[in-house]
């Protein structure tokens, strides 16, 4: 297709790569913001979740939340949160946070609670204290589907910082939105091209890491897909609740 | 807030309102008629499967806008064309939609297709009176992750002028004006409620088995810790 020879051949010329705020400048901004909000969320809603998977508890309120969180529209949030405190890095990190937050919520109780309650048994009955057991056997279990969350996070946040471009914010969103004021389609597409990239990019180094990080003998990724779904209903032994409490 | 405003503007909202329907409608049924082959096949094969969600993947990576503008320059409409929203929405809904049907069709228990077609079940029967029955819920909760997303993404369409929720969002950050902003978000919180709502009633309505069967045995659909057992 034409269209997307010209949009190849316009991220690939230099001039797009050396003249004021080039491709790279946008790109590192595009990180840069996209991994700020990733990583605020992981800090908000990786020990929620690990809470939620390891005790059972308020993971009706985490599926309430998340689904608020999933309907509400992007560029209302941004629009009203940039009315109110200005334009900004502020808003744009805020709204981000609350986009990224659900996937990772689901990712961390999901992967917690998809542990054999019989391994768990298994760690409580050697003498393991609570601690103990979500640190060395329930984080290490989790970690396909919790890497799986981190993964669906920053796909979500990188696709979706394109959007905050429409509010004078740099980022590649920008060739977006000049590509649409300008009805300039090779740019356009070249934007789409580069964030679509990225976030490609991005997701292939962790799911890198997903191989390095887990352990040996964890199955990678769903060996069966309806593992968490299934187990999430199970009945959680008291024993599990009680240790909590204590 | 500017409560005036909204009293004066009662028509503009609900004429909002409506074409935000016929918009986020049509994806939604398009996405899950779509997946249900597609899902079907991904829960037969492992190839397939892997196939198939990859490129959903893929798929939902694409920036909402960079769709929305592409659409119509690949199937050559006017770039104004409500059509050009219809059809970016109907392709992440399927992206999303292909996982939650591979779900459910894989969710389906072995024994009972293979009571079924002991039974004598022909290949379609069991498919429409076996094993669709049976993938219900885990398609209908799919498909409320769906609606409620193709609610809130349809906003986006206001990016490049398509008129509907969404613009309460562009006018007011041009205008400076917050209450329209906040109408448009909630109008849009109560369009996902009210699909959210009107899609368990379905659910509820195809499935009479399910609620029976859940309150005589919890884990109906916990088969896993059988094994565990």
């Amino acid at each position: 297709m034409n269209l997307f020879g010209g949009a190849f051949a316009w991220i690939l010329d230099p001039a797009h790569w050396s003249a004021g705020p080039d491709i790279s400048g946008h790109l590192l901004e595009h990180l840069a913001v996209s991994g700020l909000c990733v990583l605020i969320a992981v800090a908000i809603a990786l020990p929620i979740g690990i809470g939620i998977g390891h005790s059972g508890r308020g993971r009706g309120a985490a599926i309430l939340i998340s689904n608020i969180a999933r309907a509400l529209p992007t560029l209302g949030l941004l629009s009203i949160l940039i009315l109110l405190f200005g334009i900004g890095l502020l808003p744009i990190t805020v709204v981000l946070v609350i986009l990224a937050i659900p996937p990772m919520l689901a990712g961390a109780y999901a992967g917690v609670e998809s542990v054999d309650r019989q391994t768990i048994d298994a760690a409580r009955a050697l003498g393991m204290t609570e601690w103990q057991i979500v640190l060395r056997v329930e984080i290490p279990l989790a970690l396909p589907l919790l890497i799986g969350g981190l993964r669906a996070t920053a796909l979500q946040v990188i696709a979706t910082l394109g959007i905050a471009s429409a509010f004078a914010f740099g980022g590649l969103g920008i060739y977006l939105i000049n590509g649409l004021a300008q009805a300039d389609f090779v740019q356009l597409l070249a934007g789409a091209i580069l964030i679509t990239a990225l976030a490609l990019v991005v997701d292939g180094l962790l799911a890198a890491v997903q191989r390095l990080v887990v352990p040996h003998g964890v199955a990678l990724g769903r060996s069966n897909p309806n593992d968490p779904q299934k187990r999430a209903r199970a009945p959680r032994p008291r024993a599990v609740q009680e240790g909590m409490q204590s | 807030m500017n409560w005036g405003w909204i009293g004066s503007n009662l028509g503009l909202i609900g004429g909002r309102v409506l074409e935000h329907l016929a918009l986020t409608a049509p994806p939604i049924v398009i996405g899950l008629v779509l997946s249900i082959p597609l899902g079907y096949w991904a829960g037969r094969s492992q190839v397939a499967r892997s196939i198939l969600l990859s490129l959903g993947g893929v798929l939902y990576t694409i920036p909402s806008i960079a769709l929305l503008v592409l659409v119509p320059v690949v199937l050559g409409l006017a770039i104004l064309d409500p059509l050009n929203l219809v059809f970016a929405l109907s392709i992440y809904a399927v992206a999303i939609m292909v996982r939650s049907a591979a779900d459910a069709f894989a969710s389906v228990p072995q024994d009972v297709l293979a009571s079924a077609t002991a039974v004598g079940f022909s290949r379609w029967q069991r498919f429409f009176a076996v094993e669709l029955p049976l993938a219900v819920p885990v398609l209908l909760a799919g498909i409320r992750v769906v609606s409620v997303s193709t609610v809130s993404l349809a906003s986006v369409g206001a990016l490049i002028g398509i008129d509907q929720l969404g613009s309460f969002f562009t006018d007011a950050f041009q205008r400076s004006f917050l209450t329209e902003a906040i109408v448009g978000i909630v109008c849009i919180l109560l369009l996902a409620a009210l699909y959210d709502v009107i899609l368990s009633r379905i659910g509820r309505a195809i499935t009479p088995w399910n609620h029976a069967r859940r309150m005589a045995a919890p884990q109906i659909y916990a088969p896993q810790d059988a094994e565990v057992l």
